[in-house]
Protein backbone atom coordinates (compact mmCIF):
# COMPACT_ATOMS: atom_id res chain seq x y z
CA UNK A 1 0.00 0.00 0.00
CA UNK A 2 2.74 2.09 0.73
CA UNK A 3 4.20 1.33 -2.33
CA UNK A 4 1.52 2.19 -4.13
CA UNK A 5 1.01 5.65 -2.58
CA UNK A 6 5.09 6.61 -2.95
CA UNK A 7 4.34 5.26 -6.59
CA UNK A 8 1.38 7.82 -7.16
CA UNK A 9 3.79 10.73 -5.26
CA UNK A 10 6.67 10.20 -7.65
CA UNK A 11 4.63 9.84 -10.95
CA UNK A 12 3.22 13.35 -9.59
CA UNK A 13 7.05 14.54 -8.64
CA UNK A 14 7.97 13.54 -12.21
CA UNK A 15 5.11 14.54 -14.26
CA UNK A 16 4.61 18.43 -12.62
CA UNK A 17 8.77 18.42 -12.69
CA UNK A 18 9.03 17.75 -16.46
CA UNK A 19 11.58 15.15 -15.93
CA UNK A 20 13.82 15.42 -18.36
CA UNK A 21 14.75 11.72 -18.99
CA UNK A 22 10.75 10.96 -18.07
CA UNK A 23 10.65 13.34 -21.01
CA UNK A 24 12.54 11.28 -23.27
CA UNK A 25 11.50 8.49 -22.57
CA UNK A 26 7.72 9.07 -22.92
CA UNK A 27 8.57 10.71 -26.53
CA UNK A 28 10.32 7.81 -27.77
CA UNK A 29 7.18 5.61 -26.48
CA UNK A 30 5.48 7.97 -28.39
CA UNK A 31 6.92 8.16 -31.59
CA UNK A 32 7.65 4.25 -31.86
CA UNK A 33 3.83 3.67 -31.44
CA UNK A 34 2.35 6.58 -32.93
CA UNK A 35 5.06 5.59 -36.55
CA UNK A 36 4.16 1.83 -36.11
CA UNK A 37 0.32 3.16 -36.21
CA UNK A 38 0.60 5.16 -38.69
CA UNK A 39 2.41 2.87 -40.80
CA UNK A 40 0.14 -0.49 -39.57
CA UNK A 41 -2.68 1.48 -40.38
CA UNK A 42 -1.88 2.64 -43.96
CA UNK A 43 -0.90 -0.94 -44.82
CA UNK A 44 -3.58 -2.42 -42.62
CA UNK A 45 -6.86 -0.24 -43.52
CA UNK A 46 -6.65 -0.97 -47.43
CA UNK A 47 -5.89 -4.71 -46.68
CA UNK A 48 -8.06 -4.82 -44.91
CA UNK A 49 -10.70 -3.46 -46.92
CA UNK A 50 -9.37 -5.79 -49.99
CA UNK A 51 -10.07 -8.48 -48.29
CA UNK A 52 -13.25 -7.41 -46.34
CA UNK A 53 -15.27 -6.24 -50.03
CA UNK A 54 -14.59 -9.15 -51.54
CA UNK A 55 -17.73 -11.68 -51.63
CA UNK A 56 -14.80 -14.67 -51.36
CA UNK A 57 -11.99 -14.21 -50.00
CA UNK A 58 -9.45 -15.87 -52.17
CA UNK A 59 -8.04 -19.03 -50.33
CA UNK A 60 -10.10 -17.48 -47.65
CA UNK A 61 -9.92 -21.14 -45.34
CA UNK A 62 -6.21 -20.38 -45.17
CA UNK A 63 -6.09 -16.52 -45.11
CA UNK A 64 -8.46 -15.67 -42.63
CA UNK A 65 -7.19 -17.83 -39.60
CA UNK A 66 -3.61 -16.66 -40.56
CA UNK A 67 -5.01 -13.22 -40.23
CA UNK A 68 -6.81 -14.50 -36.89
CA UNK A 69 -3.68 -16.32 -35.21
CA UNK A 70 -1.71 -13.01 -36.18
CA UNK A 71 -4.09 -10.96 -34.40
CA UNK A 72 -2.91 -12.90 -31.11
CA UNK A 73 0.78 -13.24 -32.24
CA UNK A 74 2.93 -13.10 -28.97
CA UNK A 75 4.88 -9.44 -28.80
CA UNK A 76 8.11 -11.45 -28.02
CA UNK A 77 8.13 -14.01 -30.88
CA UNK A 78 7.96 -11.03 -33.32
CA UNK A 79 10.76 -9.35 -31.56
CA UNK A 80 12.49 -13.00 -32.02
CA UNK A 81 11.74 -12.81 -35.30
CA UNK A 82 12.75 -9.08 -36.43
CA UNK A 83 15.71 -9.23 -34.50
CA UNK A 84 17.02 -12.65 -36.44
CA UNK A 85 16.14 -10.52 -39.43
CA UNK A 86 18.02 -7.49 -38.68
CA UNK A 87 21.16 -9.14 -36.51
CA UNK A 88 24.62 -8.68 -38.26
CA UNK A 89 24.44 -12.14 -39.74
CA UNK A 90 20.46 -11.91 -40.69
CA UNK A 91 19.65 -10.76 -44.35
CA UNK A 92 18.63 -7.65 -43.52
CA UNK A 93 21.41 -6.82 -41.13
CA UNK A 94 23.11 -4.39 -43.31
CA UNK A 95 20.69 -1.75 -42.63
CA UNK A 96 22.42 -1.86 -39.33
CA UNK A 97 18.80 -1.30 -37.52
CA UNK A 98 19.30 -3.53 -34.45
CA UNK A 99 18.91 -1.59 -31.40
CA UNK A 100 17.43 1.49 -33.13
CA UNK A 101 14.21 3.31 -32.65
CA UNK A 102 13.55 1.75 -36.47
CA UNK A 103 13.94 -1.77 -35.35
CA UNK A 104 10.89 -0.82 -32.70
CA UNK A 105 8.95 0.46 -35.10
CA UNK A 106 9.15 -2.71 -37.22
CA UNK A 107 8.31 -4.79 -34.99
CA UNK A 108 5.22 -2.86 -33.05
CA UNK A 109 4.26 -2.72 -36.72
CA UNK A 110 4.00 -6.10 -37.37
CA UNK A 111 2.38 -6.79 -34.28
CA UNK A 112 0.00 -4.11 -35.02
CA UNK A 113 -0.76 -5.29 -38.86
CA UNK A 114 -3.27 -8.31 -38.30
CA UNK A 115 -4.60 -6.37 -35.81
CA UNK A 116 -6.09 -3.87 -38.05
CA UNK A 117 -6.56 -5.83 -41.21
CA UNK A 118 -8.53 -8.72 -39.59
CA UNK A 119 -10.71 -6.19 -37.54
CA UNK A 120 -11.25 -4.25 -40.39
CA UNK A 121 -12.35 -6.97 -42.37
CA UNK A 122 -14.63 -8.02 -40.13
CA UNK A 123 -16.11 -4.82 -39.66
CA UNK A 124 -16.88 -4.63 -43.54
CA UNK A 125 -18.23 -8.37 -43.67
CA UNK A 126 -20.61 -7.73 -40.94
CA UNK A 127 -22.09 -4.78 -43.10
CA UNK A 128 -25.39 -5.83 -44.12
CA UNK A 129 -25.46 -7.43 -47.78
CA UNK A 130 -28.06 -5.32 -48.92
CA UNK A 131 -26.29 -2.20 -48.59
CA UNK A 132 -23.39 -3.22 -50.46
CA UNK A 133 -26.23 -4.38 -53.15
CA UNK A 134 -28.02 -1.06 -52.95
CA UNK A 135 -25.02 1.12 -52.95
CA UNK A 136 -24.16 -0.94 -56.31
CA UNK A 137 -27.76 -0.10 -57.72
CA UNK A 138 -27.15 3.57 -56.91
CA UNK A 139 -24.64 3.52 -59.30
CA UNK A 140 -21.51 3.39 -57.49
CA UNK A 141 -18.48 2.47 -59.08
CA UNK A 142 -16.23 -0.22 -57.45
CA UNK A 143 -13.72 2.61 -55.68
CA UNK A 144 -17.12 4.85 -54.70
CA UNK A 145 -18.67 1.49 -53.23
CA UNK A 146 -15.27 0.93 -51.35
CA UNK A 147 -15.00 3.94 -49.81
CA UNK A 148 -18.83 4.31 -48.91
CA UNK A 149 -18.53 1.02 -47.35
CA UNK A 150 -15.87 2.00 -45.31
CA UNK A 151 -17.40 4.68 -44.35
CA UNK A 152 -20.41 2.42 -42.92
CA UNK A 153 -17.67 0.36 -41.16
CA UNK A 154 -16.16 3.30 -39.76
CA UNK A 155 -16.76 2.58 -36.07
CA UNK A 156 -15.28 -0.99 -36.61
CA UNK A 157 -12.23 0.26 -38.39
CA UNK A 158 -11.71 3.22 -35.62
CA UNK A 159 -12.13 -0.26 -33.14
CA UNK A 160 -9.04 -1.95 -35.00
CA UNK A 161 -6.76 0.49 -34.83
CA UNK A 162 -7.64 1.88 -31.16
CA UNK A 163 -7.23 -2.02 -30.69
CA UNK A 164 -3.75 -1.64 -32.20
CA UNK A 165 -2.65 0.86 -30.24
CA UNK A 166 -3.49 -0.77 -27.00
CA UNK A 167 -1.77 -3.54 -28.31
CA UNK A 168 1.67 -1.89 -29.19
CA UNK A 169 1.43 0.87 -26.56
CA UNK A 170 1.50 -1.71 -23.80
CA UNK A 171 3.77 -4.80 -24.97
CA UNK A 172 7.32 -4.88 -23.73
CA UNK A 173 8.91 -8.29 -25.55
CA UNK A 174 9.72 -7.28 -28.86
CA UNK A 175 11.02 -3.41 -28.22
CA UNK A 176 13.01 -5.19 -25.23
CA UNK A 177 14.49 -7.76 -28.13
CA UNK A 178 14.83 -5.14 -31.18
CA UNK A 179 15.36 -2.19 -29.00
CA UNK A 180 18.05 -3.25 -26.01
CA UNK A 181 16.46 -0.93 -23.81
CA UNK A 182 19.48 1.63 -23.99
CA UNK A 183 19.18 4.64 -21.95
CA UNK A 184 19.12 7.98 -24.24
CA UNK A 185 18.23 5.93 -27.13
CA UNK A 186 15.96 2.86 -27.34
CA UNK A 187 14.45 2.95 -23.81
CA UNK A 188 10.23 3.16 -23.91
CA UNK A 189 7.59 3.19 -20.87
CA UNK A 190 7.76 -0.15 -20.90
CA UNK A 191 10.94 -1.34 -20.95
CA UNK A 192 11.95 1.19 -18.44
CA UNK A 193 9.08 -0.38 -15.96
CA UNK A 194 10.44 -3.84 -15.94
CA UNK A 195 13.95 -2.23 -15.52
CA UNK A 196 13.04 -0.54 -12.51
CA UNK A 197 11.63 -3.06 -11.35
CA UNK A 198 14.37 -5.26 -11.22
CA UNK A 199 16.02 -2.29 -9.90
CA UNK A 200 13.70 -2.28 -7.19
CA UNK A 201 12.75 0.84 -7.72
CA UNK A 202 9.06 0.07 -7.04
CA UNK A 203 7.78 3.13 -7.13
CA UNK A 204 9.77 5.06 -9.86
CA UNK A 205 8.35 1.66 -11.59
CA UNK A 206 5.14 2.12 -10.62
CA UNK A 207 4.75 6.04 -11.61
CA UNK A 208 6.03 5.28 -15.24
CA UNK A 209 3.48 2.34 -15.32
CA UNK A 210 0.80 5.70 -13.98
CA UNK A 211 2.21 7.51 -17.01
CA UNK A 212 1.92 4.88 -19.54
CA UNK A 213 -1.98 4.19 -18.13
CA UNK A 214 -2.69 7.71 -18.52
CA UNK A 215 -1.01 8.08 -22.27
CA UNK A 216 -3.55 5.19 -23.02
CA UNK A 217 -6.23 6.47 -21.84
CA UNK A 218 -5.58 9.79 -23.16
CA UNK A 219 -5.41 8.34 -26.77
CA UNK A 220 -8.60 6.46 -26.41
CA UNK A 221 -10.33 9.71 -24.88
CA UNK A 222 -9.38 10.88 -28.00
CA UNK A 223 -10.60 8.25 -30.20
CA UNK A 224 -13.50 7.62 -28.44
CA UNK A 225 -14.74 11.45 -28.87
CA UNK A 226 -13.15 11.05 -32.91
CA UNK A 227 -16.10 7.88 -32.83
CA UNK A 228 -18.59 10.02 -30.86
CA UNK A 229 -20.96 11.46 -33.89
CA UNK B 1 -37.79 -1.29 -80.71
CA UNK B 2 -39.97 -0.10 -78.31
CA UNK B 3 -39.15 -2.55 -75.32
CA UNK B 4 -36.43 -1.10 -73.00
CA UNK B 5 -35.54 -5.07 -71.86
CA UNK B 6 -35.67 -7.82 -74.18
CA UNK B 7 -34.79 -10.78 -72.27
CA UNK B 8 -34.19 -14.69 -74.51
CA UNK B 9 -33.27 -17.77 -72.66
CA UNK B 10 -32.13 -16.06 -69.37
CA UNK B 11 -31.12 -18.18 -66.94
CA UNK B 12 -29.75 -17.81 -63.11
CA UNK B 13 -27.80 -20.85 -61.12
CA UNK B 14 -27.22 -20.78 -57.92
CA UNK B 15 -24.56 -23.42 -56.61
CA UNK B 16 -26.01 -25.83 -59.83
CA UNK B 17 -30.05 -24.83 -58.77
CA UNK B 18 -31.53 -23.20 -61.56
CA UNK B 19 -33.58 -19.80 -59.65
CA UNK B 20 -34.54 -18.48 -62.76
CA UNK B 21 -35.46 -19.78 -66.71
CA UNK B 22 -37.22 -17.32 -68.48
CA UNK B 23 -37.77 -18.39 -72.19
CA UNK B 24 -38.62 -14.54 -73.29
CA UNK B 25 -39.96 -11.41 -71.90
CA UNK B 26 -39.98 -7.92 -73.14
CA UNK B 27 -40.05 -5.07 -71.16
CA UNK B 28 -42.09 -2.18 -72.53
CA UNK B 29 -40.51 1.65 -72.79
CA UNK B 30 -42.83 3.69 -69.68
CA UNK B 31 -44.89 0.75 -68.83
CA UNK B 32 -45.51 -0.39 -65.39
CA UNK B 33 -45.30 -4.13 -64.93
CA UNK B 34 -45.57 -5.88 -61.68
CA UNK B 35 -43.99 -9.34 -61.46
CA UNK B 36 -46.19 -11.82 -59.51
CA UNK B 37 -45.54 -15.06 -57.67
CA UNK B 38 -45.18 -16.69 -54.77
CA UNK B 39 -42.07 -16.67 -52.31
CA UNK B 40 -38.75 -18.35 -53.79
CA UNK B 41 -40.47 -17.68 -57.74
CA UNK B 42 -37.17 -16.06 -58.98
CA UNK B 43 -38.55 -12.44 -58.61
CA UNK B 44 -35.85 -10.97 -57.02
CA UNK B 45 -33.04 -12.92 -58.87
CA UNK B 46 -34.87 -11.52 -62.27
CA UNK B 47 -34.83 -7.76 -60.33
CA UNK B 48 -30.76 -8.16 -60.01
CA UNK B 49 -30.51 -9.05 -63.33
CA UNK B 50 -32.35 -6.24 -64.50
CA UNK B 51 -30.43 -4.10 -62.50
CA UNK B 52 -27.23 -5.64 -63.94
CA UNK B 53 -25.85 -6.54 -60.26
CA UNK B 54 -25.38 -10.06 -61.52
CA UNK B 55 -24.02 -11.96 -64.44
CA UNK B 56 -26.34 -14.25 -65.85
CA UNK B 57 -25.55 -18.28 -65.92
CA UNK B 58 -26.89 -18.51 -69.52
CA UNK B 59 -29.23 -16.43 -72.24
CA UNK B 60 -29.25 -12.48 -72.96
CA UNK B 61 -30.76 -9.64 -71.69
CA UNK B 62 -30.97 -6.63 -74.02
CA UNK B 63 -31.20 -3.57 -72.23
CA UNK B 64 -32.08 -0.75 -74.83
CA UNK B 65 -30.84 -2.20 -77.64
CA UNK B 66 -27.53 -3.48 -76.54
CA UNK B 67 -26.99 -6.70 -75.49
CA UNK B 68 -23.44 -7.13 -73.10
CA UNK B 69 -22.01 -10.29 -72.05
CA UNK B 70 -19.53 -9.04 -69.51
CA UNK B 71 -19.66 -6.00 -67.12
CA UNK B 72 -22.22 -3.35 -68.05
CA UNK B 73 -21.05 0.40 -68.51
CA UNK B 74 -21.16 2.76 -65.86
CA UNK B 75 -23.14 4.30 -67.97
CA UNK B 76 -25.94 2.23 -68.43
CA UNK B 77 -25.90 0.19 -64.78
CA UNK B 78 -26.84 4.31 -63.33
CA UNK B 79 -30.19 4.36 -66.28
CA UNK B 80 -31.42 1.71 -63.93
CA UNK B 81 -32.10 1.71 -59.84
CA UNK B 82 -33.79 -0.26 -57.28
CA UNK B 83 -35.77 0.13 -54.10
CA UNK B 84 -35.24 -3.19 -52.09
CA UNK B 85 -37.79 -4.40 -49.43
CA UNK B 86 -35.38 -3.24 -46.64
CA UNK B 87 -34.28 0.51 -46.75
CA UNK B 88 -30.56 0.14 -46.70
CA UNK B 89 -30.18 3.27 -45.92
CA UNK B 90 -26.41 4.53 -45.09
CA UNK B 91 -25.10 5.32 -41.40
CA UNK B 92 -25.92 9.29 -42.53
CA UNK B 93 -28.23 11.98 -42.17
CA UNK B 94 -32.01 11.43 -43.99
CA UNK B 95 -30.78 14.29 -46.53
CA UNK B 96 -26.97 12.60 -46.90
CA UNK B 97 -29.42 9.39 -47.79
CA UNK B 98 -31.75 11.48 -50.33
CA UNK B 99 -28.45 12.77 -52.16
CA UNK B 100 -26.43 10.02 -52.13
CA UNK B 101 -26.94 8.50 -55.30
CA UNK B 102 -26.52 12.23 -57.11
CA UNK B 103 -23.58 12.58 -55.23
CA UNK B 104 -21.86 9.63 -56.68
CA UNK B 105 -22.78 10.94 -60.17
CA UNK B 106 -20.87 14.54 -59.07
CA UNK B 107 -24.43 16.10 -59.06
CA UNK B 108 -26.13 17.80 -56.56
CA UNK B 109 -30.00 18.85 -55.29
CA UNK B 110 -30.93 21.71 -55.32
CA UNK B 111 -31.75 23.38 -51.78
CA UNK B 112 -35.58 24.09 -52.67
CA UNK B 113 -35.76 20.95 -54.45
CA UNK B 114 -34.35 18.71 -52.00
CA UNK B 115 -36.71 20.89 -48.95
CA UNK B 116 -39.58 19.42 -51.59
CA UNK B 117 -39.07 15.94 -51.48
CA UNK B 118 -38.43 16.33 -47.58
CA UNK B 119 -42.07 17.64 -47.73
CA UNK B 120 -43.64 15.52 -50.17
CA UNK B 121 -42.18 12.24 -47.96
CA UNK B 122 -43.51 14.19 -44.79
CA UNK B 123 -39.71 14.22 -43.00
CA UNK B 124 -39.19 17.97 -43.10
CA UNK B 125 -38.97 17.67 -39.72
CA UNK B 126 -36.19 15.12 -39.72
CA UNK B 127 -33.85 16.23 -42.40
CA UNK B 128 -30.75 16.39 -40.29
CA UNK B 129 -31.91 12.92 -38.46
CA UNK B 130 -29.64 10.12 -38.32
CA UNK B 131 -30.93 7.98 -40.95
CA UNK B 132 -30.95 4.54 -38.48
CA UNK B 133 -33.45 6.31 -36.21
CA UNK B 134 -36.49 6.34 -38.74
CA UNK B 135 -39.19 4.53 -38.68
CA UNK B 136 -39.55 1.44 -41.13
CA UNK B 137 -42.05 3.62 -43.48
CA UNK B 138 -40.03 6.79 -42.82
CA UNK B 139 -36.94 4.75 -44.34
CA UNK B 140 -38.89 3.84 -46.92
CA UNK B 141 -39.98 6.54 -48.24
CA UNK B 142 -36.28 8.21 -47.87
CA UNK B 143 -35.12 4.83 -49.60
CA UNK B 144 -37.80 5.27 -52.53
CA UNK B 145 -36.92 9.38 -52.72
CA UNK B 146 -33.17 8.46 -52.99
CA UNK B 147 -34.24 6.28 -55.96
CA UNK B 148 -36.72 8.95 -57.49
CA UNK B 149 -34.24 11.61 -57.21
CA UNK B 150 -32.03 9.90 -60.09
CA UNK B 151 -34.82 10.18 -62.45
CA UNK B 152 -33.76 6.76 -63.62
CA UNK B 153 -35.13 5.33 -66.80
CA UNK B 154 -35.85 2.24 -64.59
CA UNK B 155 -36.74 1.79 -61.20
CA UNK B 156 -37.20 -1.48 -60.12
CA UNK B 157 -38.98 -2.20 -57.24
CA UNK B 158 -38.29 -5.31 -54.61
CA UNK B 159 -41.14 -5.56 -52.35
CA UNK B 160 -41.08 -2.22 -50.87
CA UNK B 161 -43.95 -1.83 -49.14
CA UNK B 162 -44.28 -5.57 -48.07
CA UNK B 163 -43.22 -4.66 -44.33
CA UNK B 164 -45.51 -1.51 -43.96
CA UNK B 165 -48.70 -0.20 -43.01
CA UNK B 166 -51.71 0.96 -44.82
CA UNK B 167 -50.55 4.77 -44.43
CA UNK B 168 -47.15 4.02 -45.76
CA UNK B 169 -48.02 1.40 -48.57
CA UNK B 170 -50.26 4.14 -50.36
CA UNK B 171 -48.11 7.02 -49.50
CA UNK B 172 -44.81 4.56 -51.75
CA UNK B 173 -47.63 4.03 -54.42
CA UNK B 174 -48.18 7.78 -54.71
CA UNK B 175 -44.62 8.61 -54.98
CA UNK B 176 -43.88 6.14 -57.62
CA UNK B 177 -47.16 7.35 -59.53
CA UNK B 178 -46.24 11.03 -59.08
CA UNK B 179 -43.03 9.99 -60.24
CA UNK B 180 -43.95 8.44 -63.54
CA UNK B 181 -46.59 11.45 -64.37
CA UNK B 182 -43.85 14.13 -63.76
CA UNK B 183 -41.65 12.92 -66.14
CA UNK B 184 -41.58 15.02 -69.37
CA UNK B 185 -44.64 14.20 -71.07
CA UNK B 186 -42.81 13.91 -74.60
CA UNK B 187 -40.92 11.30 -73.42
CA UNK B 188 -41.93 7.81 -72.64
CA UNK B 189 -41.49 7.54 -69.39
CA UNK B 190 -40.37 5.45 -66.62
CA UNK B 191 -40.44 2.07 -66.67
CA UNK B 192 -41.35 0.59 -63.84
CA UNK B 193 -40.75 -3.40 -62.54
CA UNK B 194 -42.60 -3.58 -59.61
CA UNK B 195 -41.80 -7.15 -57.37
CA UNK B 196 -44.68 -8.13 -55.48
CA UNK B 197 -46.79 -10.43 -54.02
CA UNK B 198 -49.83 -8.81 -53.06
CA UNK B 199 -52.51 -9.08 -55.78
CA UNK B 200 -54.31 -6.58 -54.67
CA UNK B 201 -51.18 -3.73 -55.25
CA UNK B 202 -50.42 -5.47 -58.61
CA UNK B 203 -53.67 -4.59 -59.17
CA UNK B 204 -53.45 -0.99 -58.47
CA UNK B 205 -49.85 -0.06 -59.80
CA UNK B 206 -49.35 -2.27 -62.93
CA UNK B 207 -50.50 -1.94 -66.48
CA UNK B 208 -49.10 -5.54 -67.38
CA UNK B 209 -48.38 -8.67 -65.34
CA UNK B 210 -45.56 -10.87 -65.11
CA UNK B 211 -46.86 -14.12 -63.10
CA UNK B 212 -43.73 -15.97 -62.05
CA UNK B 213 -43.65 -19.56 -60.63
CA UNK B 214 -40.62 -21.61 -59.55
CA UNK B 215 -37.92 -19.78 -61.60
CA UNK B 216 -40.45 -19.56 -65.08
CA UNK B 217 -42.77 -17.12 -66.71
CA UNK B 218 -46.10 -18.89 -66.07
CA UNK B 219 -48.21 -16.30 -67.50
CA UNK B 220 -47.41 -12.66 -69.22
CA UNK B 221 -50.69 -10.42 -69.24
CA UNK B 222 -51.87 -6.99 -69.37
CA UNK B 223 -53.21 -6.32 -66.09
CA UNK B 224 -57.14 -6.46 -66.74
CA UNK B 225 -57.18 -9.29 -68.56
CA UNK B 226 -54.86 -11.17 -65.78
CA UNK B 227 -56.97 -10.53 -63.00
CA UNK B 228 -60.49 -10.78 -64.69
CA UNK B 229 -59.54 -13.93 -67.18
CA UNK B 230 -56.59 -15.41 -66.16
CA UNK B 231 -54.83 -17.87 -68.88
CA UNK B 232 -53.29 -21.05 -66.33
CA UNK B 233 -54.56 -22.90 -63.98
CA UNK B 234 -51.55 -21.84 -61.52
CA UNK B 235 -52.36 -18.01 -62.38
CA UNK B 236 -55.90 -18.62 -61.23
CA UNK B 237 -55.00 -20.51 -58.04
CA UNK B 238 -52.91 -17.74 -57.12
CA UNK B 239 -55.13 -15.28 -57.81
CA UNK B 240 -57.27 -17.10 -55.48
CA UNK B 241 -55.42 -17.16 -52.77
CA UNK B 242 -53.79 -20.61 -52.67
CA UNK B 243 -49.89 -20.80 -52.36
CA UNK B 244 -48.92 -22.41 -55.70
CA UNK B 245 -45.90 -24.67 -55.15
CA UNK B 246 -44.53 -27.37 -57.34
CA UNK B 247 -42.37 -30.00 -55.73
CA UNK B 248 -40.56 -30.57 -58.79
CA UNK B 249 -38.14 -27.72 -59.82
CA UNK B 250 -36.92 -26.93 -63.24
CA UNK B 251 -35.60 -30.08 -65.19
Amino acid sequence: METLIDGLREALRLITGFDPALLEVVGLTLRVTGGALLLATLIGLPLGAALGLRNRIPAGGCVLPIIYTGMGLPPVVVGLFVYLLLSNRGPLGGLEWLFTPTAMIVAQTIIALPLIVGLTLTALRSIDPTVKLQVRSLGATRAQLAWTMMLEARLGVLAAVIAAFGGIISEVGAVMLVGGNIEGQTRVLTTAIVLETRRGNFALALALGIILLGLAFAANYLFHRLSDE
Amino acid sequence: MSSIYYLTDLQQTYNGRRVLDIDRLEIGRGEALAVLGPSGAGKSTLLRLLNFLERPSGGTLTFDGRAVADEWPLEQRRRVTTVFQRPALLHRSVVANLTYGLRLRGKKLAAAERDAWLDRLGLAHLAGQSAPRLSAGEAQRVALARALVLQPDVLLLDEPSANLDPYNIGLIERLVAEARRRDDPAATGMTIVWVTHDIFQARRVADRVAFLLNGRLVEEADAATFFTAPATPQAEAFLRGELVYEEKMLQ
